[in-house]
């Protein structure tokens, strides 16, 4: 620990250091306000920035530093402009995407931002820049009994890590609770309640940097799938099938020592206040044939919901979850082909579903979803609003003879943010739907022929008297 | 002209019958299968209770390496350390069958999950079993009587509580087996035919695939050739029936790794060789009967008979010395407990503890048989109107398993079948006749008016139809008997006679029995459904109870399981490290080298389930059947819950439902019967780090650990003579509450059950045996509750490891025990990867 915060702390020096020769744009930020929410174990910030431009050459992007530590936990980045006045404001998303520059100082990645036009020199614009990080609170103590809450760290920066000056700053973090154990004072820095705040701090120039640890109380239960596989099945005989097959761990501190039921049963509020019991998964509307279990059987204790807008299913894993332990299930359900299934041009069809994993507030890890086209479909091609990884394999079901065509996506690091639709196209001609009844109908026939045959021959080489 | 017409009308009528039969059949076998339906409509579709998770477990396996992999596998998951060597001590039967059903299925590309092949598995083969039963009674009765009993046997209580979907055991198969058996076996014999004889011998050898219970069949089929001889019933049908079966049937069997040499060195096979010698002097001396005058064949015999005694004296002699010899006779404990229906109490523990090795009671007749029971007298007297060479098996066979289901409740399941048969004979004799009487009443009152003479035409007409019906056996293939003809000839001018003095029973009385017989199948009917739904379909591993608020689902053990697999971390880490190691050593499936690495590794969990089934507490018999401690290396847990543990929580275990080695279960009893110190002690020599135990004292469980405690007494101290049973029992009277002994109160068994109890209700109130308990607070200083499920039912322990105690006394422990273990563990912790 004390290493960590000692190379951090030589990684700021020489931050510091670097900085008059890294400002090499003309862009410089005149207030940025950031909001950090602990709350639960996503960590959500909210970035305010407004921008100018000092340099004659019109700026067309604007970059987001990150330091590397952060960059490889995070989920989402959204950006936003402002547009308008007070009262007609609304938001204009803009694109973000990684990128890499060759002066970075000290491994700092980026994302930059594309505006929607060119800043002039002397103009200002609003940045709204939302960023989502996970597995970044890290408990302290790392191994707790069942009766302790839970204490975890969250390391940032006091100074917002740019590339640009920064003039005016302020940073607020919101924790879930009044109980901080302890915070780095970065003056000015106070706390009041379950907020924290640093700042205002004035004209940081580019890459400053201050690490600051924040050890508070998260309760929060930190429900994570290390893998969650979605198996969405076309039938064009009126149903989609979706089988979501969940490996859920709990990422907070690890349990230590006994566990005891009297004390979990008697004392609900006291023991194991990070452990969680049940998770609410959100299903589309009117689902049919809704199961839950696991390798090894059915799992009672869940509950279903539903209404015109959509299904809540309150699943219990077959036991509680405490800190370190897993669970492996199998949820699956039924949906209606006309919900999800269009037609955009005359044998071309594609599939609306949602991205992302059923369970609310969870962190995926590794989220592979497969699209199993009818047989005989072709030409298959995914549109989905970010990137991920894709690819193609057959399956053989039921009686198929040339196989389906299952189209591979897989993401990491998924949140709930990325529950959003995706399409995937193709061209089926309905004729193939007929290829298996036909063929079981031909099986049976051929069958009864034979048999018939078989009853009027007579293969005898002496003739029966 | 009116001939032919009537032969038209005839072959049409013999083509409807067939067409009826066989949608009956067809509705038959969907009956079958779908009576087994309500433990997946009930629960779920899953696999049920102990056996059946092993079998699924091997059938994952199979289905996953391949059946060569199978049959050398050594399996390291159980009886930690010494593992177990499965492809040599299963009957393969049920595995490859339910594997071989799974491959089809998947060739053509229906991927059904090995689980689901499983689960469906014994409902399929009722089906087939049913059908197997219409063959063989219609081989003895006729086609009448073989629907009938093909209707009985679909849903014998008896043969559904051994298969309901999801009861993966080896019975499921075996039942189909030994009918189909003895169906060859009959068909043979009323034909004569070698390809029917050959094709009973592989009958047989599926059937030793399948079940022990093949001993039955190599006893009864022998038994009835001498039946055969003795009564003068010897022909070359009955040789050939029965000498292809021996010879071709004794070399299949032992082909099968589990029987090997069995089948040519143990006392069940000696009957069959006996008789097959006896057969053959039988036949030799009919075969110089023909060819030598009389006198000739006087002297023959006396010169023959007294040369023979002297030979034969000398053999048998010969013989008894040998099977003297060995201390059982040559006779395996389950078998001799068949005889002597008292040896197992006296001398094995583990065998009488075991509920399903108990004789029944007489309601458990009623409640698996049913009506049958007052069925069968009636039927066996339909088998001697006349008796035949197969009437006369189906007699044998039912005297036969009479006497063994009244050994042992498991054996029910052989009378079964044979009550089925016998019953399905009953009611088709009396039916026939009843309604013969009832025709002839109502022909006789119509056409009254028309011809006096109508009589004597009928009497004509069954004379035609005698013949013709003479003429349509004749038509059959010339393979029938001669024998067989004559019986033909015989029987219809009996059957007229029967006819000609039965026709006299009134209209009445007709109706009314046929009334009533149809009440009493229809009783029989609702009873079998009423047993398949409520009393056999419950899975064993999910309890339900009703009460006023609605229904409860105790869901306890898979809590538990689910659990291990996936919260026993460190020992996953250290198995999976060492598992990549044994595949290695794998390659030259070297069975000294993967025992070597089964002695190793797996630093293993003991689960300490104790199960003994005690036998009053639990109500299905069947379920009474598990004797293995199941330890889990690292888990330890009484025998029962071994197999569940390894399929459902994958981890090793101690000692499972394999009962084979007598001294590691009484190991683990013994463990389970001394105090905490002396206990941890055994388990860590055993590499145990979970130990696991049943407890129902909270929502009154009644089969629990606690329970069945005794019987680990007993079985731990027939090893260990430290452990007396007397020391547990206070007054001879066996109790937890506070007059219990000191023993009792600080066995580790007390111990882990009600660690923490009192705190539950204040009072600690065991709402199984309905007393408080008498030691309410205490603490473990060598264990650590791990887990508890929900209800309470399952709690695991982990052992506390040594280094947690005074440094000077954990040294000295070590120095003294200077066991494997220890220095394993040093070793294992000088490794930067742990």
């Amino acid at each position: 620990m004390a290493a960590a915060i000692f190379s951090l702390f030589i990684f700021v020096v020489a931050l510091l250091i670097g900085t008059s020769s890294a400002s090499s744009s003309g862009l410089q930020i005149l207030q940025a306000e950031r909001q950090i929410e602990l709350t639960s174990h996503i960590v959500r910030v909210y970035l305010t920035l407004k921008i100018e431009n000092t340099e004659d050459a019109p700026a067309t992007e604007v970059l987001l530093a990150f330091p590397p530590t952060q960059f490889d936990h995070l989920a989402l980045v959204k950006a936003a402009v402002t547009v308008g006045k007070k009262r007609k404001k609304s938001y204009v998303p803009l694109e973000a995407k990684p990128t890499e520059r060759p002066d970075a100082p000290n491994g700092t990645k980026y994302h930059s931002v594309s505006l929607l036009k060119p800043l002039a020199k002397g103009e200002t614009t609003n940045l709204e820049i939302l960023y989502i990080l996970t597995q970044s609170l890290e408990p302290f103590p790392e191994e707790i009994a069942q009766s302790d809450p839970q204490l975890v760290y969250y390391h940032d920066s006091a100074i917002i890590l740019s590339p640009y000056h920064i003039a005016h700053q302020a940073t607020m973090i919101k924790t879930p609770s009044n109980n901080v154990e302890s915070f780095t004072q970065v003056d000015p820095a106070h706390r009041s309640g379950s907020e924290l705040r640093y700042g205002p701090y004035e004209g940081h120039g580019p890459y400053s940097y201050s690490p600051i640890i924040v050890h508070f109380e998260n309760n929060h239960p930190f429900a994570v799938v290390e893998e969650l596989e979605r198996e969405i099945e076309i039938s064009h005989w009126g149903s989609v099938q979706v089988t979501e097959s969940y490996k859920l761990a709990h990422a907070g501190a690890k349990h230590k020592g006994a566990f005891s039921r009297v004390e979990y049963q008697s004392r609900p509020g006291g023991s194991g206040v990070s452990s969680f019991k049940h998770l609410l998964a959100v299903l589309p509307p009117r689902v049919h044939s809704v199961y839950y279990r696991d390798e090894i059987g059915n799992i009672s204790t869940s509950r279903l919901r539903t209404n015109s807008k959509k299904t809540e299913l309150l699943i219990e894993p077959r036991y509680p979850l405490f800190g370190g332990w897993k669970a492996t299930f199998l949820i699956g359900y039924g949906v209606p082909l006309k919900d999800f299934l269009f037609e955009s041009a005359p044998g071309a069809r594609y599939l609306n579903y949602t991205f992302g994993c059923s369970i609310a507030d969870t962190v995926v890890d590794k989220l592979t979803i497969k699209v199993v086209l009818p047989e005989g479909s072709k030409d298959p091609s995914v549109e989905v609003p970010f990137a991920v990884k894709q690819s193609l394999e057959k399956k053989y079901s039921y009686l198929d003879v040339i196989g389906r065509t299952v189209v591979v996506l897989e993401k990491r690091n998924v949140v709930p943010e990325h529950h959003v639709p995706f399409q995937v196209h193709y061209k089926f001609n309905p004729l193939f739907m007929l290829a298996e009844p036909l063929m079981l109908a031909s099986t049976f026939f051929l069958l009864f022929a034979a048999s018939v045959v078989y009853l009027h021959i007579d293969l005898s080489i002496r003739k029966k008297c | 002209m009116a001939a032919q017409e009537t032969s038209q009308s005839a072959t049409f009528r013999h083509a409807f019958g067939n067409v009826l039969s066989f949608t009956v059949l067809l509705l038959i076998g969907v009956m079958a299968f779908s009576i087994r339906l309500f433990s997946v409509i009930k629960y779920e579709s899953v696999i049920h209770e102990f056996d059946p998770y092993f079998n699924y477990r091997v059938t994952q396996f199979l289905t996953k390496s391949g059946v060569y992999d199978f049959w050398n596998w050594f399996d390291d998951r159980t009886w930690y350390p010494l593992g177990r060597v499965i492809g040599g001590t299963v009957y393969p039967g049920l595995t490859l069958t339910a594997g071989t059903l799974w491959r089809i299925l998947n060739s053509i590309n229906i991927p059904l999950s090995v689980e689901t092949v499983c689960v469906f598995t014994a409902p399929v083969f009722s089906a087939f079993a049913s059908w197997a039963t219409y063959l063989l009674t219609k081989e003895i009765k006729g086609a009448g009587a073989g629907l009938t009993a093909a209707a009985l046997l679909a849903m014998v209580p008896s043969y559904i509580s051994r298969s309901v979907a999801g009861s993966y055991d080896n019975e499921a198969v075996a039942i189909f087996a030994l009918i189909f058996t003895f169906y060859l076996y009959i068909k043979t014999l009323n034909t004569g035919s070698l390809f029917y004889a050959t094709l009973n011998a592989i009958a047989y050898f599926y059937m030793v695939c399948s079940w022990g219970g093949y001993t039955f069949i190599i006893n009864l089929i022998p038994m009835h050739v001498l039946l055969c001889i003795v009564t003068g019933r010897y022909s070359p049908r009955l040789y050939i029936a029965y000498a292809p079966l021996v010879v071709l049937g004794t070399l299949l069997a032992a082909l099968v790794p589990v029987v090997g040499f069995n089948a040519v060195m143990t006392s069940e096979h000696f009957a069959s060789f006996l008789v097959f010698i006896i057969i053959h002097v039988v036949a030799l001396v009919y075969y110089i009967k023909g060819i030598l005058t009389p006198q000739m064949f006087k002297v023959a015999v006396t010169l023959v008979v007294s040369v023979g005694m002297v030979l034969c004296v000398a053999v048998l002699a010969v013989l008894i010395a040998l099977v003297a010899s060995s201390p059982t006779k040559g006779w395996s404990g389950r078998s001799l407990s068949l005889l002597d229906p008292t040896y197992a109490s006296k001398y094995i523990p583990i065998i009488a503890s075991v509920s399903e090795h108990q004789p029944p009671t007489w309601p458990s007749y009623f409640m698996d048989i049913n009506v049958l029971a007052f069925l069968v007298p009636a039927g066996i007297i339909a088998c001697f109107l006349p008796l035949s060479d197969a009437s006369s098996f189906a007699v044998l066979y039912i005297v036969t398993s009479v006497y063994f289901s009244g050994v042992m409740v498991r054996l029910m399941l052989v009378l079964a079948p044979a009550a089925c048969i016998m019953s399905g004979i009953a009611l088709s004799e009396a039916f026939d006749v009843l309604t013969r009487s009832i025709k002839f009443h109502l022909v006789g009152t119509t056409q009254n008016p028309q011809d006096n003479a109508r009589d004597a035409t009928k009497v004509n007409q069954n004379d035609v139809k005698s013949e013709k019906s003479e003429d349509t056996v004749k038509e059959r293939p010339s393979r029938k008997s001669k024998k067989k003809d004559k019986e033909n000839i015989e029987k219809p001018s009996l059957v007229s006679r029967v006819e000609k003095r039965l026709l006299v029973l009134p209209l009445e009385t007709s109706v009314m029995a046929v009334f009533l017989l149809v009440l009493l199948g229809a009783f029989y009917v609702v009873h079998c459904v009423w047993a398949a739904a409520e009393a056999y379909s419950a899975p064993s591993i999910v309890l339900t109870s009703r009460s006023h608020d609605g229904l409860h689902v105790f869901d306890d053990f898979r809590e538990a399981y689910a659990w291990l697999s996936h919260n026993t971390e460190v020992d996953d880490k250290v198995s999976k490290s060492k598992r990549s190691d044994s595949f290695a050593l794998k390659t030259p499936t070297d069975v000294s080298g993967i025992s070597f690495i089964a002695s190793t590794h797996y630093p293993l969990i003991l689960f300490e389930v104790l199960n003994l089934a005690v036998l009053g507490l639990v109500q299905r018999n069947k379920l009474i059947g598990l004797l293995a401690a199941a330890i889990l290396v690292q888990v330890a847990s009484w025998w029962d819950y071994g197999y569940q543990t390894t399929a459902m929580a994958n981890r090793t275990v101690i000692v499972d439902n394999n009962t084979w080695n007598n001294t590691h279960i009484a190991t683990v009893g013994t463990a389970m019967s001394s105090p905490e110190k002396a206990a941890w002690d055994i388990f860590n020599s055993l590499d145990v780090k979970y130990v696991l135990v049943v407890f129902g004292g909270l929502v009154g469980y009644p089969s629990d650990d606690i329970n069945k405690f005794l019987w680990m007494v007993r079985i731990g101290g027939g090893v260990f003579p430290h452990i007396k049973e007397p020391d547990y029992l206070r007054d001879g009277q066996y109790r937890i509450d506070s007059q219990a002994t000191p023993t009792m109160l600080n066995s580790l068994m007390y111990k882990l059950s009600y660690f923490r109890f009192v705190e539950t209700d204040g009072r600690g109130y065991d709402r199984v045996r309905n007393t408080e308990i008498g030691k309410k607070h205490f603490k473990l200083t060598h264990f650590e509750e791990v887990f508890t499920t929900h209800h309470w039912m399952v709690r695991i322990y982990k052992l506390k490891s040594p280094k947690n105690r005074i440094r000077g006394k954990t040294k000295r422990s070590k120095s003294k025990s200077g066991t494997s273990t220890s220095s394993k563990r040093s070793t294992r912790k000088k490794n930067p990867w742990q």
